[in-house]
């Protein structure tokens, strides 16, 4: 694949190439600008629209630094997240984001002011966010390749990152970019759920990272689900806050909550009752001020003519797997570096364990670990490729990829993804986790991964992009049963019903890694310990 | 899911063809983008807020296509709905976003 035989390979040389437009993407970018590096910003839809933040509104996790209101900050997190949530990351990424929504502000973001003529910060609306982040990259000299997913990392002969190649979908033209250091700001996966925003979110980074012997951590805490219309890509929870839910007859259904209580609505969606939300609990301000804060909360309901704070509809709730849970790529040090030398990750791309332990932070902490994450990233990839000076571009390059391409046989990806949808979407196997259940969707899985093995490269960008996305969803389904089965404890969003409550010899991270053959190690120190003595320390 | 471009509307700029996060339309050498892959739609509904003539239209159904009438989309105001909302019509008056007086704690 690695070769310059085919007349349509578009070659470009640069120090820092980052994969992924969403907001860890385009921070990681200008960063690296900043810093001196050039840099290009690939993406596979749109910079601007990709991603889970463009569609939608978003909290930010944005605390002035008062020592009360820090402190109150992280220690809101630490049992929620079954305390495996780091305060020295804690700490920084609210700094960081501090220092960046400060940017933000400077580069014309139009925060709200409050009754005392103060700008607020605490939340920021995607397609604005996501436009004026277009902008100041483009202003910063970034080359951005949109609808240009990355296929595969190019590795030199030592195992470090060189670059990357993939395809322009809208030329069906393939592309090399040969790099100092390369930035995963990729997102999470959410498996193709229809989640707002989080179809191109297919788990891709995670596996070029892993062809290139990279590891991740925390990826049982994938299995997080947001509350929908029935009918709709929707997923904005948080107005559910003022919900009651209801049987279609209207009866309340008892327990069933938005915060506390969404097991008993999985339950009865499980079973096959459909449940119905309400959201009367709204007060008349509340109502008043809703829809300037999440304007597309209101479209599916404006658009089939249902008031839903007089009106009861059907809810669902949609897999959000790592995009709204913690797991991700091991970070190794603090500038975002993974565990293979010219790689780094940003975003849902890296695990936010480190922030927010075993349970999700909503879109606050997301959005706060985007920007302080691609920030640091930015930073570190554009020293490390400034110090390696343009003479590693004249290494040789190999190709890492190829997880789908060493056999004869068609590959239906298609057929693949429902596949391993039905194995990470059913509430009765994902949310509600035994041994035994996860050791039966292993099997499936490995047998599915066997045949990904045994097929043939697709020849067109499109086929090509959505064999990628099948292997990289199937590999990413097969790191997270792994760690659930290793993690036989309930603990933050991780719930194992044959291990219910926490165990506090548990309190420990799960890595993994591998291909063919899925590894997990336990690793029971501090992030910052290497992985060897971690073991030991046990 | 998308189900509507706008013939009466569209002109041919190709913006929705550049900024699909999912590459569903095709863009027509000479005449308004198709939707080519209608299954790969995200439902989004970044197409509708880009678009500078409001030619598009997204059904708030994910999973399901239906037919729409535009005549009836015209007069219930439904195209560049949401791109009103969001304050990216022109002349649209800016409507600062009032999260903070809801969300406290979120």
């Amino acid at each position: 694949m690695a070769t310059n035989a085919h007349t349509d390979l578009r070659t470009l040389h640069t120090d820092v190439l980052v994969i992924g437009g969403g907001p860890a993407g385009c921070w990681a970018a200008w960063r690296a600008a900043r810093s001196g590096a050039r840099v290009v910003l690939a993406d596979k839809g749109y910079v601007g629209t990709s991603g889970a933040t463009a569609p939608s509104g978003t909290g930010v996790w944005y605390v002035p630094p008062e020592a009360e209101a820090r402190e109150a900050a992280l220690a809101s997190r630490e049992a929620l997240g079954g305390y495996l949530a780091d305060r020295g990351w804690g700490t920084r990424v609210l700094d960081q984001t501090y220092a960046n929504l400060e940017q933000v502000a400077q580069w014309g973001y139009p925060f709200p002011l409050d009754d005392q003529g103060r700008q607020r910060r605490t939340s920021l609306q995607g397609p604005e966010y996501m436009k004026l982040m277009r902008k100041v990259v483009k202003q910063a000299g970034v080359s951005i390749l949109d609808q240009s997913p990355a296929l595969q990392l190019l590795l030199d002969d030592e195992g470090s990152v060189v670059g990357a190649e993939g395809v322009s979908r809208q030329g069906d033209e393939r592309w090399q970019v040969r790099a100092g250091a390369v930035v995963l700001a990729t997102g999470g996966c959410a498996f193709l759920s229809n989640a707002l925003g989080c179809n191109v979110l297919t788990g891709d980074g995670y596996l070029l990272a892993a062809e290139s012997g990279a590891e991740l951590s925390g990826m049982e805490f994938s299995n997080a689900y947001g509350l929908s219309p029935a009918f709709s890509s929707v997923t904005k929870s948080a107005f559910y806050r003022w919900a009651t839910f209801r049987y279609e007859d209207g009866s309340l259904i008892d327990g069933a909550g938005s915060k506390h209580g969404r097991s008993i609505i999985a339950r009865h969606l499980e079973g096959g009752t459909q449940v119905y939300a309400l959201l009367d609990l709204a007060t008349d301000a509340d109502r008043q001020y809703a829809r300037s804060a999440q304007p597309n909360f209101f479209l599916p309901f404006d658009r089939i003519g249902i008031d839903p704070f007089t009106r009861q509809f059907p809810v669902t709730l949609r897999l959000e797997g790592t995009v709204r849970g913690t797991g991700g790529l091991r970070l190794v040090d603090e500038g975002c570096a993974t565990t293979v030398r010219g790689l780094y990750a940003a975003g849902d791309a890296a695990t936010r364990e480190l922030i927010c332990g075993a349970f999700t932070g909503g879109g606050s902490h997301n959005a706060a670990w985007a920007t302080s994450s691609g920030y640091w990233a930015g930073e570190a990839a554009a020293a490390f490729a400034l110090q390696q000076g343009r003479q590693s571009h004249a290494r040789s390059a190999i190709a890492a990829g190829g997880a789908t391409q060493s056999g004869s046989q068609q590959l239906d990806s298609r057929a693949l993804i429902q596949a391993v949808q039905q194995e990470v979407q059913p509430y009765s196997k994902n949310l509600f986790r035994s041994g035994e259940g996860l050791d039966a969707s292993l099997a499936r899985l490995d047998g599915y991964w066997r045949s990904v093995r045994q097929s043939t490269p697709a020849t067109n960008a499109a086929e090509q992009l959505r064999a990628r996305e099948a292997t990289a969803m199937l590999a990413t389904a097969r790191w997270m049963y792994r760690s659930a089965l290793a993690r036989t404890e309930t603990r933050g969003m991780h719930k194992r019903l044959d291990h219910a409550g926490e165990d506090p010899a548990q309190q420990h991270y799960i890595h993994s890694g591998g291909l063919d053959r899925v590894w997990t190690r336990n690793h029971r120190a501090p992030w910052h310990v290497p992985a060897l003595q971690a073991e030991v320390a046990a | 899911m998308i189900e509507l471009v706008s013939a009466e509307r569209c002109i041919n700029c190709d913006l929705c063809v550049r900024v699909c996060p999912t590459n569903v339309f095709d863009a027509v050498p000479g005449d308004n983008p198709v939707i080519a892959r209608q299954q790969d739609c995200q439902t989004c509904f970044m197409c509708e807020a880009y678009c500078p003539v409001d030619a598009l239209y997204v059904a708030p159904f994910a999973e399901q296509h239906i037919a729409v009438d535009e005549q009836a989309l015209n007069e219930d105001a439904l195209l560049g709905s949401y791109r009103r909302a969001i304050c990216w019509s022109p002349g649209s008056r800016p409507q600062p976003d009032q999260s903070f007086r809801l969300l406290r704690g979120g």
